[in-house]
């Protein structure tokens, strides 16, 4: 039974993962930057809504309000101001310059917030579970955060399959100069592209300040859990950048249970190695390739 | 017009090198142990900044996780004194044997292209510090201290540590030299340039990115074995930690991606900075970011590249120079 129970807790966990990742390989998916800095960014949104909530007197839910659009907004002008520019400058020039944005932040966020920890309270989400069985419990809050995981990337997938907009980010994907020829502005949907990255990226954060409770050191770990999910589901994938951040969370949570909890990190590690070794294009890349 | 390695400058800054390190050795000598300490620490900021100038400005391998070389380093001189060989025997092992581990992890993270190889190489670091942090064995989380070395007076231990720092640094600045001096050099530069043309036309791509990860595990894996004599306590926290990289990013950056010469001038950047800011906590750490974010979209040539701009001086000819008889004339 508490294996049953770990498998559902790392499927929950996947989730909030998943939702981390999403971003990273949207814009990954556009226009090819690996954003260094998403973590960090993910936990600057997740302060923002501490510091919010802490002085309004606002749940983090109603903070949610101000940062999400305030997280696209800040993508928006991220992108004209650095991202552009540094794709001019070659292959290295995003992942330096995202690499620096990183340091900033992370140091920034240390030197305002010290390095204690702090959490996010969802009111009466946090208590709440569903007893199925006497060993197995699901608690609310993981529930909602699977929830709008599945519902961030159902939607992401549908406006990118339906919508002009999302034609647009597919048309300047493959091809960014021909996408301008049929009158497309590829800057402008890069924009648009970050923007949504860094409002999802801003969604997770907090509800990762809302599960656990974070300090301001964790942001480059947060953006590997990403990245592990975007490998291991495959890039290019939404569906699979889903089933990745499950895969990820039930290898904690599973490693957890068998080895001990401190063993948690390394086996989701490990599974990410092992998929890289043995299906480097990752579990759902080859039923997109046919697409 | 004709094509040149070395000019008049190179040929006497080459020989100047020679004389710096014969001055430097003697250093112990006439300066205390708080010198040598400092410039131990100066010392392994070239290193890295050397190596990872080499995997990301000559072979296009932007990786952020060479920490996991430093640590390996570090921890191997832990492991192989606890086996009773003596200190500074394990330092150069150390290094050895974190280019041995750098051939395994190749394998798999050369399956990786650009960002993902970039976030692949911190994942295989995060795995070694949890590994290592999971290990009573050699202290866990809380770290290990260096007890070989007591066995010398602190004051020539300190003089020990600064020749074997030294004598490492030497011998990798002229390996990467006559490395990328060498047709690897130019190997390694078309694929940075462009990868699947320099396979099409018969570089051995992978061979030339493997050699230059190599020689980088080394570099680094020398590096954290050094620091680990120079400082004589390690927690896996610090010495796998992305602070380094962000060290080697600021260093290469700012002295000038893809030039020899570059790097060294952006250690010692990052040496002056550390010496007047440390103190200030993580806002120096900021300004280093800020710098690295600035000069990579405003000043990509770096410091290095706009001293060869302006007075086309080259001090180590890593390169060729294409010389004509107009620009031959306006030099002498």
């Amino acid at each position: 039974m508490t294996w049953i129970d770990a498998v559902i807790q790392g499927i929950l966990l996947g989730g909030l993962y998943a939702l981390f990742a999403c971003g990273l390989s949207l814009m990954f998916g556009v226009m090819r930057i690996i954003n260094l800095a998403h973590g960090d960014l993910a936990l600057l949104a997740t302060f923002m809504v501490l510091v919010i909530s802490q002085h309004l007197g606002l749940s983090p839910f109603a903070a949610l309000v101000i940062v999400l659009p305030g997280a696209a907004v800040v993508g928006y002008a991220l992108q004209y101001a650095m991202f552009n520019p540094s794709l001019r400058g070659g292959e290295l020039s995003p992942l330096l310059a995202t690499f620096g944005l990183s340091v900033v932040i992370g140091n920034m966020l240390l030197e305002v917030f010290s390095p204690d920890t702090h959490s996010l309270s969802a009111g009466a989400l946090t208590t709440a579970s569903w007893h199925i069985t006497s060993q197995i419990s699901i608690s609310a809050l993981s529930a909602v955060i699977f929830g709008a995981a599945v519902l961030v990337l159902g939607g992401l997938q549908l406006l990118l399959s339906y919508t002009q907009l999302g034609r647009a980010m597919r048309a300047t994907a493959d091809d960014a100069r021909t996408a301008e020829l049929v009158g497309i502005n590829a800057k402008r949907v890069y924009a648009i592209a970050t923007a949504i990255a860094l409002a999802t990226a801003a969604l997770a954060g907090t509800f990762f300040g809302m599960r656990s409770s974070f300090d301001p050191t964790l942001g480059p770990s947060q953006l590997i859990f990403a990245f592990e999910a975007v490998v291991i589901g495959g890039l290019g994938s939404l569906w699979g950048t889903l089933v990745g951040g499950i895969l990820l969370g039930v290898a904690q949570t599973v490693g957890a249970q068998a080895f001990g909890a401190e063993w948690a990190i390394v086996s989701g590690n490990v599974l990410f190695l092992l998929v890289l070794a043995f299906r480097s294009q990752g579990i759902f890349a080859a039923r997109e390739a046919h697409q | 017009m004709s094509v040149q390695r070395w000019t008049r400058v190179s040929l006497l800054f080459s020989g100047a090198t020679a004389g710096i390190v014969v001055i430097l050795a003697l250093v112990p000598f006439w300066f205390g142990p708080n010198t040598t300490e400092k410039l131990t620490e100066l010392f392994v900021l070239i290193i890295l900044a050397a190596m990872w100038n080499a995997l990301a400005g000559y072979a296009g391998l932007v990786s952020i996780g060479q920490q996991a070389f430093i640590g390996i380093g570090a921890y191997a001189v832990i492991v192989f004194t606890d086996h009773g060989i003596n200190g500074y025997v394990a330092v150069v092992l150390a290094a050895l044997f974190s280019g041995l581990i750098s051939l395994p992890i190749s394998l798999l993270v050369f399956r990786l292209r650009g960002g993902q190889f970039a976030i692949g190489t911190w994942v295989v670091a995060e795995i070694f510090r949890l590994l290592v942090t999971n290990d009573q064995s050699i202290g866990g989380g809380t770290g290990r201290s260096l007890d070989a070395l007591n066995i010398y007076a602190p004051a020539d231990r300190q003089a020990y540590t600064y020749w074997v720092a030294l004598a490492l640094m030497t011998a990798l600045m002229l390996a990467s030299f006559v490395l990328l001096r060498s047709r690897l050099g130019g190997a390694l530069q078309a694929i940075r340039d462009d990868e699947r043309a320099a396979e099409s036309v018969g570089v051995p791509v992978a061979r030339a990115k493997r050699i230059v990860f190599l020689l980088a595990a080394v570099g680094c894996g020398a590096a954290g074995a050094i620091t680990m004599a120079n400082t004589l306590t390690v927690t896996p926290d610090s010495i796998f930690g992305i602070q380094w990289t962000a060290y080697m990013i600021f260093m290469v950056l700012l002295g000038g991606l893809g030039t020899f010469e570059g790097p060294v001038l952006g250690a010692l950047v990052l040496f002056g900075v550390q010496q007047e800011f440390q103190g200030s906590g993580s806002w120096y750490l900021v300004g280093l970011g800020a710098v690295a974010i600035a000069v990579t979209l405003v000043f990509p040539r770096g410091l290095w590249g706009a001293l060869v701009d302006r007075f086309n001086i080259r001090l180590m000819p890593v390169g060729h120079t294409l010389r004509t008889l107009v620009s031959r004339r306006s030099e002498s």
